[in-house]
Formats: C-alpha cells, structure tokens, sequence
C-alpha cells in the first residue's frame, strides 16, 4: 500500500471529519430553525466527503478494513486534521469564522485537486466542490452580516476572526506525505494556495468592516498528529460507542 | 429599525418544463438568505431546479369569490398576518 | 354582524368543509376555527423542534458513520417539519415571533415524550421506530384535513417521516441481531419508551374534550383510544419480529376483539409530564430558551446589515 497516499486521504478527510463533528453539536442550538437546518446540511456534506475518502482508503489498506475502522478507531496521534476545525463552536461568530476561513481554504484545494493523477480523488473533489461553493457563499455571507450588522455583532465578529487567525497558516504546510504526492502529481502543493487565500479572505473582511488581523505567530502541529487540549474530547464523544463495545455492528 | 425578519413565500420548480410551485414560507433577513434557507428546506432531496422568492407583503392576492363584503379589511394581503402592517417600533400593545 | 348572519356564514363554512372542499387562509373562518387551527397547528411544530433534542444527543456519539449521517438527516428534516409547520400556522394571523413566546413561556405545549432522556444508543432507534410510528399513525388522516396549508404541510412531512421510521427499525434490528449486550440495549430502551409512546395518543376518549369538534373539521378520523390501539396491534408483532419483549404483561391477543388486549396506562406519570415535572422538561425548555436568547444578536445583526445594504442599493439608484 502506497502509505503516503493513505495518509496524504486521511489528511484530507480528517479535516472534514472533525468541522462536521463540531457543526453536529450545534443542532438544535442554532439563533434560528433555519440557520439549524443550514449548518446540518453543511455537516451532512462533510460527513459524505468524508466517507468517500475513507472508503477510498480503507480499499488501499485491504484487510477487510472499514470506513468505520478509519473513523473511529485510531489513536489522536493519527488523526491528521488541521488544528483550526478543532476549536470550539464558542459562539455564533466564532462558528461562522471557523467554516469562512476553512471555507475559503477548502474551495481552493478542491479546485487543484479536481487535476489530481489519482482517478478517485479527482472524482472526489468534482463532487465535493460543488458543495464546497456553496458552503463558501454561505459562510462568507455571514461574515458579511455579523461584520457589518450591529455593534455587537461587529466586535464579535473580530473577536472571533482575532482568535482564529493563529490556525490559518497551518493549513498551507506540507507533511512529507504530502510533499511526496504533489511530486507525484496527485497532491495539491497548497503553499502555492497561500498568497490567494489571504488575499481572498482579507477582501470579505474588508467588505465586512472588519480589520484583517496582523498576527505574527501561527499555531501549528494537526497535521502531525499533535493536537489542541479539545481534540481528545472530541475522541471521547466521537469514539464512545466504538471503543466501549468493540467489534460489534451498528 | 425592524427587528424581525420578515416572512417570505417560496416557489420551487421542480424540473424543466414545470411551473413553480407555491412550496410555503420562511423568514429571512434579506433576499439571498431567503434563496438560501429555501435552498436548504425546500430542496434537501434533490427537489428543484429553480427557487424564487418574494417577500410575502409584496405579493398582491384577490378576493376569493363568495362573501366579498364580508372580507377581512386589507384585502390584498396574502394572510391575515398582524406584522404585514408597517407601524412604528414604539407602538406598544400592538 | 347580525346573529344571523353570522349562523348563516357557519352553516356555509361547515357545509364547505363536508363537502371536503379546503379552507384556504383567507376564507372566512369562525374564531373557533381560527383559534383551534392555531393551537394544534404550533403544537405540532413545538413538537418537532423540541423533538430535535433528545435525538441530537446522540449525533457526536453515533456509532457508525452511516448512522451518524442518517440520524443528522432525520433531525434536519424535523427542522423542516417544524418549518413548514410554522409556516401554516402563521397564515392564520400568528407571527414566528408570538409562537416562539408561547412555546418558551410554558403557554403552548408540545408533545410529551420528548420530555424523556435519550440515554442510550438504542433509544434513538426506539424514538424512530415507535415515536415516529405513533406520529405517522397521527399524521397520514391530517394529510385530508380540512384546512389547506396545514393539509399541504403534512403531505410533505409524512412523505420524509415513513424514512425515519424505517431509520429508527433498522437501527433496532441491527441490534437485535448483535451481541448479548446490544440485545440487552435494545430490550432495555423498548421498556422505557413504549409506556410513553403509548401516552402519545392522548387521554381516553372518556377524558377527551376537543374529540367531536375536531373530527368535524377533519382535524382527526378516528378517537385517541382507536389510534392508540391500531398503533398497539401494528407495533407488537414488529417487537416480535426483532425478539424482544414489550413490557406489557397484561398484553395478550384477543380473538373475539380481532385486537390485543393490553394493561393499564399510568396516567398519573402522563399528567405530571404534560404539567412540566417529566424528567426532561426543563432541559428542553431552557435549550430552546437559551438558544433563541443567545441568537438574537445574530438575528438583529442580519437585520441591520440587510437595512443597510437596502439603503446602499437605494443611494446608488438615486
């Protein structure tokens, strides 16, 4: 099994695991029946990308290995997601802050790994982009209503983009994994991703009124396995059931 | 300034070749949430190709036939919604 | 308006709706009509957005991705029942903004069994699969009733609820067909929900006030005491399908009746749900409560920016 291949799968989807996780908590707590339906479908789309990777690299591990097995049962060192998607849904701005800057990231991934030599993953990002513009459209439409709405919403609004903006650099590192798939044509080289997302991001908080934070210090180690202080209490929700009956079907 | 946002009447085609259809009505803040939120209530299983939406006090309804001079008194409002009428915020009671 | 006009304008109306022509929002309607039609119409949307909360107990926790995903679908499509719901309710002359008052100040009420804890993996296929059947058997008779919204709402709410059902089975199959502890799990949570999904049909016909009214109106067809016995002799046997044992020991076939005959219901613990004292009731409340209070800086802030952006769009035009 190409083992920079799998990890560079479970980069991808872990990512989309755990924003899909944290949007699930948010059901039935949201400011309005409409929002609540709207981030549901946002997890829905996650969680269904996110199956397609696994089934994806549950066929290269071979083994009679699942999807589930995947998910479920590794040990936090293996999950591979980007630190940003582990911060908690604090409040409504930091909610929408979180899926904008993820957002604005995974649009433009999607659109250079739709070229990936790998069929299935190609495949894979056609589908999901489609989504992925939605989500796009949705979150930053949001930042624009929080950001230029009241007062209150405008000083949350950069409260919240204040304390994310440390986890945005992490999204455009490169493990080894990912740096032996971009040779092999079938990763994306996301530092060149870099200098257009800021600029796209600095735009919408512009157009929001908000101020593009000048921060000097970005947190980094997701994409190793090192984890923030959330990340092991999303594990014990996440893997609950797996863990405390193991081996049995659901 | 208005605190609520205001109700908005949905029509869905379903596919070409179809007219829309009155799918029903949500609350939005403004016209792009509106598409958005029909978007996402009324087009989960695949249901439509195509979304309009009005605000519901902008739609203009006619009188059914029988009992015209019986009529409830704003007669072109589509309900007999209390919050279709634009009265001033400090109103109380009302 | 003279007495009798009036009587003459109600006669029509009754006239229309046994003839099983639909009353639309603008056809005039008696108060009571009016009135009734708001009551049962909020309620059934309180129910199925309080509804969301013992089910999204168990989203983060799903034990398999294909159920996580199917219990999050569920969920958002009770969202969307509710929305609808309100939606038909609000035709009538109510704001979203008045129901949610009623609901949250304990005025409206809203289905008693999501007053009981999800506590286990199986609950949420017991919820699907006998809450959710006791809610069609309610359901698929309105979808005639004599009111149009509220009619067109519940066509589209049973045509996604026969999924949930389904949903809810399967989850309960496939743990009956599992090990000893998960057939454990699931004869434990059908002990705890059937007694309440029973209670779900309302009091007996003795102790019904609205029954006549109502069925006039086509707003129901049959009495509590009859669905609650076609939900009985449907269920049962699906229980005997999956293996387990409904909690029932006075529950027995009866030939003669062409149905089962079953034990008392505890209608003490039905009240005191009903009056606020379940296990749940003041969880939901204060969720729904906290979540509509913590959203409204959201809500005022989407009205703002949309106010703005009107102005912006009216000064460029000018």
């Amino acid at each position: 099994m190409n083992k920079d291949l799998y990890k560079y799968i479970l980069g991808l989807a872990d990512n989309c695991l755990i924003l899909g996780q944290r949007l699930g908590e948010l059901c039935g707590h949201g400011p309005s029946l409409e929002t609540d339906i709207a981030c549901t479908n946002l997890s829905l789309d996650l969680l269904g990308q996110v199956r397609s990777y696994y089934q994806y690299a549950a066929k290269l591990k071979g083994n009679d290995v699942t999807e589930d097995d995947i998910a479920f049962l590794r040990i936090e060192r293996e999950y591979l997601n980007v630190l940003l998607v582990e911060q908690q849904n604090t409040d409504f701005a930091y909610v929408m802050s979180r899926q904008f800057l993820f957002d604005t990231y995974h649009l433009l991934l999607l659109n250079e790994l739709q070229k990936s030599h790998d069929v299935t993953l190609a495949a894979i990002a056609k589908k999901s982009i489609k989504e992925v513009s939605y989500h796009y459209r949705f979150s930053s439409d949001w930042i624009k209503r929080l950001g230029d709405g009241t007062s209150e919403s405008h000083q949350k609004m950069q409260n919240a983009i204040d304390a994310l903006w440390t986890y945005t650099d992490e999204l455009f590192h490169q493990t080894e994994a990912d740096k032996m798939m971009v040779k092999q044509g079938i990763g994306v080289d996301v530092t060149k991703l870099k200098e257009t997302f800021y600029n796209k991001v600095s735009d919408i908080l512009l157009e929001a009124t908000l101020v593009v934070p000048e921060s000097k210090y970005f947190q980094k180690g997701g994409k190793h396995g090192v984890h923030t202080e959330h990340f092991g209490f999303i594990l014990s929700d996440l893997q609950y059931m797996q863990r405390t009956y193991p081996k049995m079907q659901w | 300034m208005k605190k609520n946002w205001p109700l908005w009447e949905i029509f869905v085609r379903s596919k070409n070749g179809l007219e829309h259809r009155h799918f029903g009505s949500l609350h939005a803040a403004d016209a792009e949430m509106a598409l958005e939120n029909a978007r996402d209530v009324y087009t989960r299983r695949n249901e439509g190709v195509s979304i309009w939406v009005v605000e519901s006090k902008h739609i203009t309804a006619s009188n059914p036939e029988n009992n015209g001079e019986l009529f409830e008194p704003a007669q072109d409002k589509v309900y007999r919604h209390p919050t279709f009428y634009d009265l001033p915020d400090d109103i109380k009671h009302m | 308006m003279s007495e009798e006009k009036l009587k003459n304008l109600e006669e029509q109306f009754e006239a229309r709706i046994a003839r099983d022509e639909k009353i639309e929002p603008k056809d005039w309607m008696p108060e009571k009509y009016r009135k009734t039609h708001i009551r049962q119409i909020s309620q059934h949307a309180h129910s199925e957005v309080v509804g969301m909360l013992p089910e999204g107990n168990w989203i983060t926790r799903a034990p398999s991705l294909r159920r996580k995903v199917a219990l999050l679908a569920k969920i958002q499509d009770e969202a969307g029942h509710g929305l609808y719901l309100y939606s038909a309710c609000e035709t009538l002359g109510i704001s979203r903004n008045e129901l949610y008052d009623q609901l949250h100040s304990g005025k409206a009420k809203y289905s008693s069994i999501f007053n009981y804890p999800t506590i286990s993996w199986a609950d949420i296929g017991a919820i699907g699969w006998l809450v959710d059947g006791a809610a069609i058997i309610n359901q698929v008779p309105l979808c005639n009733t004599s009111f149009g919204p509220y009619a067109r709402a519940m066509v589209r709410v049973c045509k996604e609820e026969s999924f949930h059902q389904r949903q809810g089975y399967e989850i309960m199959l496939k743990l009956c067909q599992g090990t000893q502890e998960q057939k454990d799990m699931a004869q434990d949570a059908l002990n705890r929900w059937w007694w309440p999904s029973l209670m779900m049909f309302g009091p007996t016909d003795a102790e019904s006030t609205h029954t006549a009214q109502s069925m006039k109106w086509k707003l129901k067809r049959k009495t509590n005491d009859e669905l609650r016995q076609q939900f009985i002799d449907q269920t049962v046997p699906q229980a005997e399908i999956l293996g387990i044992t409904v909690p029932d020991s006075d529950l027995k076939w009866n030939e003669e009746r062409g149905h089962y005959d079953f034990g008392k219901i505890d209608w003490d613990e039905f009240w005191q749900v009903v009056k606020g004292h379940g296990p749940c009731n003041k969880e939901r409340m204060t969720a729904r409560v906290s979540a509509w209070e913590e959203g409204e800086w959201v809500r005022d802030a989407a009205m703002a920016y949309a106010e703005k952006q009107k102005t912006k769009k009216i000064n460029k035009a000018v």
